[in-house]
């Protein structure tokens, strides 16, 4: 067990190409679980009864199965009933779903939490449906749920690793070829590790900061 | 149709890994949290230090990477484990960390006049922890073990990358072996989620049980 710093240079671009796939899988993840997850929320509080009841089982059953599985099943089950996607598009796929199903227990908190009264107001104004969520609710929903909504994308960012299993060149596929290649498996596991420690350290950071500029419910 | 129940009989022994994986698993994250936990709300200045770098070390990294570093790197430093001593190793330590926040916030929620009690009838600080506020804090943290539960059954899918024939692997194997794509992965789905809903399940009950005998106790 010895650590060799030219070795650590050697392979520093290599690990730097893999953080920057990560991170662009982590925000396209995020933005797409954030609308999966307010689409989720929205379609459990529908009128008609199949709808909310199907979305709920279906969300229940993503949130209660592993997010790898989901991943090979995008990757392996869509391409033969004709649907071939690249591996990066059905990972971002995999965790936008996946985490959809998170953050609509969030927008639902969020939506429950505006007061009564707001609906009332907003039909005593004769807004029509569209009008009252694009207007009233979500408007005073959404800021006090972002810390949360923030936390499941650094979660996120957290699995991403799990892309490498359905080939996409993140991070951890980066270190593993390099260590295969090389068979050092100490320099390129543990800087990993590093990388992923130090961005969830900063991430911290700015949730802590979120969470005073939002976190705040002003009534 | 005869060679499915052969399959099938190979996704069961999957099974079987996957519950014994997160059964011990959940032992270790147990022990973890309790030690951490409570170390996090400690008088001594060293245990919170060593508690609080424990669990900010564990749920800063990603679980894909400790399993990897546990099974790839710390062979280089003379301690070589088997899949399954890595896999039960990064689970109960990486879900440990987080349910050992649990721990602490249940304790932190038990209310100033318990402890006030624990002090004018005299009991140590021990005694007081383990007679007054552990079996109040216990019945807080149930729900939430639940879920960390969850997580761990789910998390055990990754050990399927360092060839620890569990759930999730078998299923690669009857798809490599058959070609066939949503039959392996469908059933895998089907049973994580019914693993699930078992722990889920259990958990409530559990709930209602231990909360029997302390209906006079919590206000």
């Amino acid at each position: 067990m010895d650590w060799d710093w030219n070795f650590v240079w050697e392979i520093m671009p290599t690990l730097i190409q893999g953080v920057k796939i990560t991170i662009l899988a982590t925000i396209l993840g995020s933005i797409l679980a954030a609308i999966v997850g307010l689409g989720i929320a929205l379609a459990r509080r529908s009128e008609n009864r199949i709808v909310a009841r199907s979305v709920g089982w279906f969300a229940e059953f993503i949130r209660g199965t592993p997010l790898l599985v989901q991943l090979y099943f995008i990757f392996y089950v869509l391409p033969d009933i004709g649907i071939l996607l690249p591996p990066l598009v059905a990972g971002v796929i995999g965790l936008g779903l996946h985490y959809g199903t998170y953050t609509a227990e969030v927008y639902r908190a969020g939506i429950d939490n505006v007061p009564r009264g707001q609906w009332e107001a907003a039909k005593a104004c004769n807004l029509n449906g569209r009008h009252t969520w694009t207007h009233i609710i979500l408007p005073q929903a959404i800021p006090p749920m972002i810390p949360a909504l923030a936390n499941y994308f650094i979660a996120m960012f957290k699995e991403t690793p799990l892309l490498s299993a359905i080939t996409v060149l993140e991070l951890m596929n980066q270190a593993k070829s390099v260590a295969n290649t090389y068979y050092r498996y100490i320099e390129p596991m543990t800087l990993v590790g590093a990388f992923f420690l130090v961005i969830s350290l900063c991430s911290v950071v700015l949730l802590r900061w979120l969470e005073h500029r939002y976190g705040r419910i002003e009534r | 149709m005869t060679q499915w129940s052969g399959y099938l009989g190979l996704i069961l022994q999957g099974a079987l890994v996957t519950i014994e994986l997160t059964l011990m698993g959940s032992v270790l994250a147990l022990i973890m949290a309790f030690l951490a936990g409570m170390g996090r709300v400690s008088r001594f200045f060293i245990l919170r230090a060593i508690a609080t770098t424990y669990i900010e070390f564990f749920r800063g990294t990603s679980i894909f990477v400790q399993l990897f570093w546990a099974y790839f790197v710390l062979p280089f430093a003379g301690l070589s484990l088997t899949p399954l001593q890595a896999g039960v190793l990064a689970l109960g330590l990486n879900v440990g960390a987080y349910a050992a926040e649990v721990v602490r916030g249940a304790i932190l929620s038990v209310g100033r006049e318990q402890y006030e009690a624990c002090t004018a009838l005299n009991l140590g600080r021990w005694q007081g922890m383990r007679h007054v506020i552990l079996p109040q804090a216990l019945l807080v943290m149930l729900p939430t073990f639940g879920n960390n539960a969850i997580e761990l059954l789910k998390a055990t899918s990754v050990v399927s990358l360092i060839s620890l024939a569990d759930l999730t692997f078998q299923a690669q194997v009857v798809r490599s072996q058959t070609g066939s794509t949503l039959m392996p992965f469908l059933s895998v789905l089907i049973i994580y989620f019914a693993l699930a809903l078992i722990i889920s399940w259990g958990v409530r009950t559990l709930e209602r049980r231990m909360a029997r005998g302390l209906d006079g106790v919590r206000v």
